[in-house]
């Protein structure tokens, strides 16, 4: 595993996948995360990243939107498209 | 993932067969169809109330099948059993404490991934369970294809396919629930676990609160709570261990605070392997309508464009169809109604007349010719929301509601407020953050709700002729602004300009189901009837008696001189005793102060009310009236449930303050100007 590939969802394009590595810690709205399908293994898509705003991502079958700030904690490792 | 469990079984227990009339709860995450199958079942045999202590609606109901009576309760939505939000503990302190006799667990098979959650957590506990597998019909929409039997076998529990919006397997599923009621033993259950490496901490845990726990509670699933860090839990077993134990389990909790996450990944890997029993079919990356629609309807540019269209859609329609048929009512049945009565009435004794007259048809029968306009705002509500396109809404505002340290969720509320502040202040609970949900409640009232703008499109006709339309879209837009810039203030003041959190779920667009909108219209109708029948009633017939009291005369009357007292402040807007009293009385109900006004200017002439009160003012003081009217102090209901939601005297009185300040100022402000612009 190729740590340096490591980077934010926040950082992600419309369109590609990644798999969750972590959570990130004290933002409180992990039970919320966790509920909503984040976990770290999860794999996801992108639908949609403007650079600004909220990002709509697709996980385990639903979707969710997620502000810029909480895309940012979350550590995601990209897969190869 | 090998380092998760493997599925562990509970025994099968002897269970009481249910003697008469057994409850049924009703549990899901949000949007699986819970509602659809309520209504479905019990029709119009249903209650809306409120959880004890909360103001969560709860509805509960009955229903018959095969001649055998059934008692429904719908749980609120939920996402998981975790103390993330009151829901979740009304949820799941219901299952725990009342113990229905059966949980019916509604799930959605074109999802089942993430809907299966909450039934993973719905499975550890001592309770009957059926699985209720709702959407079939969108899942082979999406080609994906559920075996009801093999999910049956795999977690132990009935699971009967469903479409609750076109009644399809409800019969099944009743039959289903009968015999699971009848039979006396429970079948051996599939359970999540927790992770592996998470397993001796779970059970250390389990031991040291085994001792304390409150009848009811399996001490494995409180272990689990408390592990997942739900504040709830750990607030009840401190409360009821000994310190030293308390001590014990404080320290195991700060040493594993990433235990949540090994207890979530062992729920997933529980549904992962139930879905790759009983799951065919995977859509195959193709673009389904909600992501092809989405790229418009999420679009930061278009998005916008398309909320607004259907925002002002839905005014336009709200108004356009709703004002004519409350003037038709008004001029139609009030007015004759009243002359009509009065002739009849003409031999007995003047207070009857007076009181039925002037005191209820006069103010009640005003009131109600506002229905229309309700309804129909509250329908097209409700058949967005139903479509799935609120959520998309509040995504798009959210940039906008960060001006305010807001986010998107607040803007759903808000504009829930333009139907009426309850629900709004209500509507808040999604919000997560304390702060965010704070400020939201403080800034609803400023959105004006259908009583305001049903008095605005009363009286502004009269006032302002041909203008009319103009007037009231610049005083609505006026306090929009406003409640931006309060919005904006209080943030930087207050929360010192902190932003909240923001995470939802998007849901799938659904062609709306006329029912689930027939039923919130028809509800939403029958609360304000109710309020017309009590506390508009009950106002009005004070108003009226202390008009004519003591001595039968408005100009000399109690009600004059209260009038008269307040009417020094009443003056810097232009307002005389009259209409300060009207806007006083709006007080326990908006709509009360055409109530009133039709009280005290008496006989409803030809004319009608609202031309008898534009011939006695100015335009500039009806244009002060409006505006005062329309950011006056919340009323008495939405007074009441800010008080019940923030948990404050002091933010409910700062609430009020802030409203009466603003109101008052600005309409001395606008008086001022329309005077000086000689309106
Ligand atoms: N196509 C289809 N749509 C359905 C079915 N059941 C419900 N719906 C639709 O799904 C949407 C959500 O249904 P609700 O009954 O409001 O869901 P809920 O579980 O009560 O949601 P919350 O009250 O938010 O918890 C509505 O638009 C329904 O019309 C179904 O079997 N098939
Ligand atoms: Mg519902």
């Amino acid at each position: 595993m190729d740590s340096t590939r490591n980077t934010t969802l926040a950082d992600l394009h419309s369109g590609e996948q990644a798999t969750i590595t972590s959570l990130g810690r004290g933002s409180g709205i992990q039970g919320r995360l966790t509920a909503l399908g984040f976990t770290p293994g999860a794999k996801l898509t992108v639908m949609q990243n403007y650079g600004r705003g909220p990002l709509v991502v697709a996980l385990r079958g639903a979707r969710v939107a997620l502000g810029r700030r909480e895309a940012g904690a979350i550590q995601v490792l990209p897969l190869p498209i | 993932m090998s380092d998760c469990h493997t599925p562990s079984s509970n025994q099968a227990s002897v269970v009481q067969a249910v003697a008469g009339v057994p409850t049924i709860a009703l549990a899901g995450q949000p949007n699986m169809g819970k509602s659809t199958l309520f209504n479905l079942l019990t029709g119009l045999n249903q209650h809306v109330g409120n959880w004890p202590g909360k103001t969560i609606e709860k509805k509960e109901g009955f229903f018959k099948h095969n001649g055998r009576e059934y008692h429904l309760v719908d749980l609120p939505g939920t996402y998981s059993l975790t103390a993330n939000s009151p829901e979740e503990v009304i949820a799941r302190e219901y299952i725990l404490r009342q113990k229905p006799d059966l949980v019916l667990a509604v799930v959605s098979a074109a999802n089942l991934e993430r809907s299966l959650y909450l039934v993973s957590e719905l499975a550890a506990l001592p309770c009957r369970l059926v699985i209720a597998l709702n959407m079939v019909d969108v899942a082979g929409q999406e080609g994906i294809e559920v075996d009801a039997g093999k999910l049956s076998t795999a977690v132990g529990v009935p699971v009967i396919p469903l479409v609750a919006t076109h009644a399809r397997g409800v019969d099944d599923l009743l039959q289903a629930i009968h015999m699971e009621l009848q039979s006396p033993t429970q079948k051996e259950r599939s359970m999540p676990d927790i992770r592996a490496d998470h397993r001796q901490v779970r059970s250390d845990l389990e031991v040291l609160i085994l001792p304390y726990l409150p009848p009811g509670y399996p001490p494995a699933w409180c272990a689990l709570k408390l592990l997942e860090g739900d504040a709830e839990m750990q607030g009840l077993v401190r409360a009821a261990v000994p310190a030293g134990t308390s001590k014990q389990v404080d320290d195991i909790l700060l040493k594993h605070d990433d235990a949540f996450l090994a207890i979530a990944s062992g729920r997933y890997a529980w549904i992962e392997s139930m879905l790759r029993t009983a799951v065919h079919g995977q859509r195959a990356g193709q673009i389904s309508i909600t992501d092809r629609l989405d790229r418009y309807a999420t679009h930061p540019v278009s998005g916008l464009a398309i909320l607004a269209g259907i925002l002002g859609l839905v005014f336009w329609l709200t108004f356009t169809i709703g004002s004519p048929i409350q003037n038709a009512l008004a001029k139609g049945v009030v007015v004759p109604l009243a002359s009509m009565t009065g002739t009849l009435l003409a031999g007995a004794p003047f207070w009857l007349r007076g009181l039925v007259v002037d005191g209820l048809i006069g103010g009640v029968g005003s009131v109600l010719t506002f229905l229309p306009i309700l309804m129909i705002f509250f329908g097209a509500f409700s058949l967005l929301e139903d479509v799935g396109y609120m959520a998309r809404a509040a995504y798009v505002m959210d940039n906008f509601m960060h001006w305010m340290g807001l986010h998107g969720k607040s803007f759903l509320p808000l504009f829930l407020g333009f139907g009426c502040n309850v629900p709004a202040v209500l509507g808040t609970r999604t919000i997560e953050s304390r702060q965010a949900r704070l400020l939201t409640i403080i800034l609803a009232p400023l959105v004006p709700c259908t009583a305001r703008m049903a008095v605005l499109a009363f009286l502004t006709p009269a006032f302002f002729g041909p203008n009319a339309v103009i007037v009231s879209w610049g005083l609505i837009l006026f306090s929009l602004v406003l409640l931006v810039v309060a919005g904006v203030i209080l943030n930087r003041v207050l929360f010192k300009g902190e932003r909240s959190a923001f995470v939802m779920e998007l849901p799938l667009y659904h062609t709306p189901n006329l029912r689930t909108t027939g039923m919130l219209v028809w509800q939403r109708s029958l609360s304000f009837i109710k309020k017309a029948g009590t506390t508009i009633l009950g106002i009005s017939m004070i108003v009226w008696a202390l008009s004519v009291l003591p001595n039968g005369n408005v100009e000399t009357s109690y009600l004059a001189s209260v009038g008269r007292a307040l009417e020094p402040i009443g003056r810097w807007m232009g307002l005389d005793w009259r209409l300060t009293v009207a806007l006083l009385t709006s007080f326990m109900a908006k709509e009360n102060s055409i109530a009133t006004l039709g009280v005290l200017f008496g006989g409803l002439t030809k004319a009608g009310l609202a031309q008898t009160i534009s011939a006695a003012y100015s335009a500039s003081t009806g244009l002060a009236f409006l505006t005062v009217s329309l950011l006056f102090i919340p009323c008495a209901a939405t007074v009441a449930v800010i008080r019940q939601e923030t948990g404050s005297w002091r933010w409910t009185f700062l609430n009020i303050g802030l409203m009466l300040a603003l109101s008052v100022g600005i309409a001395s402000g606008v008086y001022a100007i329309a005077n000086a612009m000689g309106v």
